[in-house]
This record gives C-alpha cells, structure tokens and sequence, in this order.
C-alpha cells in the first residue's frame, strides 16, 4: 500500500495487508499524534489495511510559539 | 470512525460530533465563557483548531465572527488564507458570520519577517503582538464581548507542564481558559476547545470536512513546546486520560480555595493518638504495623 506521510512530506510502499495498529508500530509513531485517513474516512487502530488501499497518516501536533 | 482511548470508545461521525460539541458546550458552562447573546470574535489562522472553534460556534448557534492577520510569510500565508476565506464564504456566510482580515503587509509595508528584522526582534514575538494587538482592536472597534481562540488541551497542558516544571507560579494564573475583561477595555478572552485534544479536533475537521492547511507556519519552531506535547502524548498513549487529568485537574485546584498547611498539620494531629499496643502515633484503634504482626503470628503457627 501507498502511504502518505508529512514533515517531510513523502510516500513510502508498505507491504499489507496489516492493521492499523501494527503500522504505528512498524514506523514507531504515536498513535495520539496522529490520524489514518483512507480516501476521505478516518482509519481506527484496529482496521485492516491492504495492499491497493491509499492511506494518509497526517500528523495533528502543531508546534506554535 | 475515531476511537478515543481516554474514553474507552470509537465513534461514528454524529456521535463524534455530538461528542464535540458537548465538550464544548461544558467548557463555555463551566468557566462562564459566554451566553447566546455574546457577539464573539474568533482568532482564524487557517489551521485546523481555530476553523473547528468557528464552525462548532456557529453550528451550536453562537454569534461567531473571526479575524484573519495575514502576515504576509510568502506561500504559507497565501495559502492559509485562501483556506480561511473559502471556509467563511461556504460554511460561515450561510449562518450570516462575518470575516475580518488584517493584511500586515498593507499597514507595515513589509512582512512579519522584513519586520522583524528592522526592529531586531525575533519573528514569533514581533508576530505575537502584532496578533494580539489586532485583535484586541478589531474586538473594540466592532464591540465584541468576547474573543475566542482555539487553543486546545494538549497546548494547554504542555504549557502548564513547562511552567510547572520552572515553576514558573506567576503565570499559572494567566493559564485559565477564561480570562475577563480588562479595565482598560481589553475584551475578554477564552479557549472553549480547551477540554478537546489536538488529535480530537484534527478528526473533527476530516470528518466534516473542513478544508484547513496542514502544513505550519515555516517559522514554527516551538522545539520545547513539541517536546512537552511528545512528552505527555507518550504518557497518554500508556495511559490514557492523562492529558485532562492533569489540566483539568489543574483547574479545579484553582478554582478551591487552597487548603493552608497549618490546619492541614492540625487536622492531622486532631485525628491522631496512641496504637493501642505500640503506642505510637496512629488514625486507628490498632496501628497498621501492629496489625501487620499480629496476622502474620495468627499465619505462622
Ligand atoms: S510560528 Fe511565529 S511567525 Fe508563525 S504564526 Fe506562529 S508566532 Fe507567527
Ligand atoms: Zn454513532
Ligand atoms: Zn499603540
């Protein structure tokens, strides 16, 4: 699968089909600093990724002043 | 669907959204934000907390209007105000909401950063009170009651963290999300997202599809502010609810009057006397050491 990641923007090729969880996992990100997002749908921990799916992790911590 | 582990749940988007609003709604009660009457003015930057606070003001029925500053910072300005600009004229002109924007390019004759440089101040504090100063103006020139921000939990409890860990008292006072009026004519300020975490509000603007720029401001770089969010969503993610316990937790403090040391001492003493075996100080009969001994002889024979 396609995945789409920020700061820096870039798009990595992640073999599936995998759980939401377990990508956290495997890319050692923060589940409460950040969504999945497929299409225009959010992804939950326990949903099931596969391989043609287009999948968004975007980033929601902003830094500020 | 969002799972929220500090409430043990997953959502479908109209609970989520009920959810939300009830959040805030509960936020505006408890600190006596403002009432329906209020003519409020929300600070919109074009990111993602500060056009959730507009459109949940709106949708909830609040008279929300909000001002835009751009600071004039090449791409990222042009873009966070297109976002600002197609959100006011789909989602907030329908509910009659109005959009102010201050250009300071047009009044200073330079951008935030040319600024900066000419008057030797760091960007971020020259931006600082160039907002702050704008929006307080457009707030009495229009006679608002209230101005709104949408500050969240996490950048209040990473804010409370870093003044605790300094301990840093003079500003824990400013740290309530609802502060009045001042006498010289300051409206009143207050942060209604203050119970909704970064994560919760980022949802909320997916699922209802609130087109705001996801990348930050090029001159952000708040590294000590990141660090402590990092910090306490490490801690959330072990334990979840961690984050509003401590703020929350915060608050309430603030809001009792403090319980002084003297009559804690003296509490303590009117409620101790003699164990009854030992002698020593206990709030029981028998103190918890004698108790201890006492069942482990009744075991070990
Ligand atoms: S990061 Fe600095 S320059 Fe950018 S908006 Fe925030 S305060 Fe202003
Ligand atoms: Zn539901
Ligand atoms: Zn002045």
């Amino acid at each position: 699968m396609q995945v789409q990641l920020s700061h820096p923007s870039r798009t990595i090729e992640i073999k599936g089909p995998k759980k939401a969880k377990d990508l956290f996992k495997e890319l050692n990100l923060v589940v409460e600093a950040h969504l999945i997002i497929r299409g225009d749908e959010l992804v939950t921990e326990d949903e099931m990724l596969y391989d043609q799916d287009q999948i968004e992790i975007r980033p929601v911590i902003s830094g500020g002043t | 669907m969002i799972d929220l582990p500090r409430h043990n749940a997953a959502f479908c988007k109209g609970c989520f959204n009920v959810y939300v609003h009830d959040q805030v709604s509960r936020a505006i009660k408890s600190e006596r934000m403002f009432g329906k009457d209020d003519r409020i003015l929300v600070a919109v930057s074009g990111g993602k907390d500060s056009l959730a606070l507009w459109d949940i003001l709106l949708k909830m029925g609040y008279k929300a209007d909000a001002l835009y500053v751009n600071l004039g910072i090449g791409g990222y300005s042009d873009v966070s105000h297109a976002k600002v600009v197609k959100f006011s004229e789909t989602v907030a002109s329908p509910h009659g909401a109005v959009l102010h924007v201050h250009t300071v390019e047009q009044e200073a004759g330079a951008g935030i950063k040319e600024l900066a440089m000419l008057i030797h101040r760091p960007t971020c504090s020259t931006c600082g009170t160039i907002k702050r100063y704008q929006f307080n103006r457009v707030a009495l020139e229009h006679k608002y009651d209230v101005m709104a921000t949408g500050h969240n939990l996490d950048d209040e409890a990473a804010r409370l963290l870093g003044n605790v860990l300094r301990w840093q008292e003079e500003y824990l006072d400013k740290q309530s999300p609802s502060l009045p009026a001042s006498l010289d004519g300051f409206a009143k300020k207050v942060k209604p997202l203050f119970r909704l975490s970064e994560r919760e509000l980022a949802a909320y603007s997916v699922l209802n599809r609130i087109d705001y720029i996801v990348e930050e401001c090029p001159m952000a770089k708040g590294a000590r502010t990141l660090l402590y969010k990092e910090v306490l969503n490490r801690l959330e993610t072990e334990s979840p609810g961690t984050k509003q316990a401590f703020y929350c937790g915060f608050l309430d403090k603030q809001r009792k009057p403090e319980v002084s040391p003297t009559t804690m001492a003296e509490k303590d003493q009117a409620m101790l006397h003699p164990c009854s075996v030992c002698q020593q100080p206990t709030t029981a009969e028998v103190c918890s050491y004698c108790k201890m001994m006492a069942r482990a002889k009744t075991h070990s024979v």
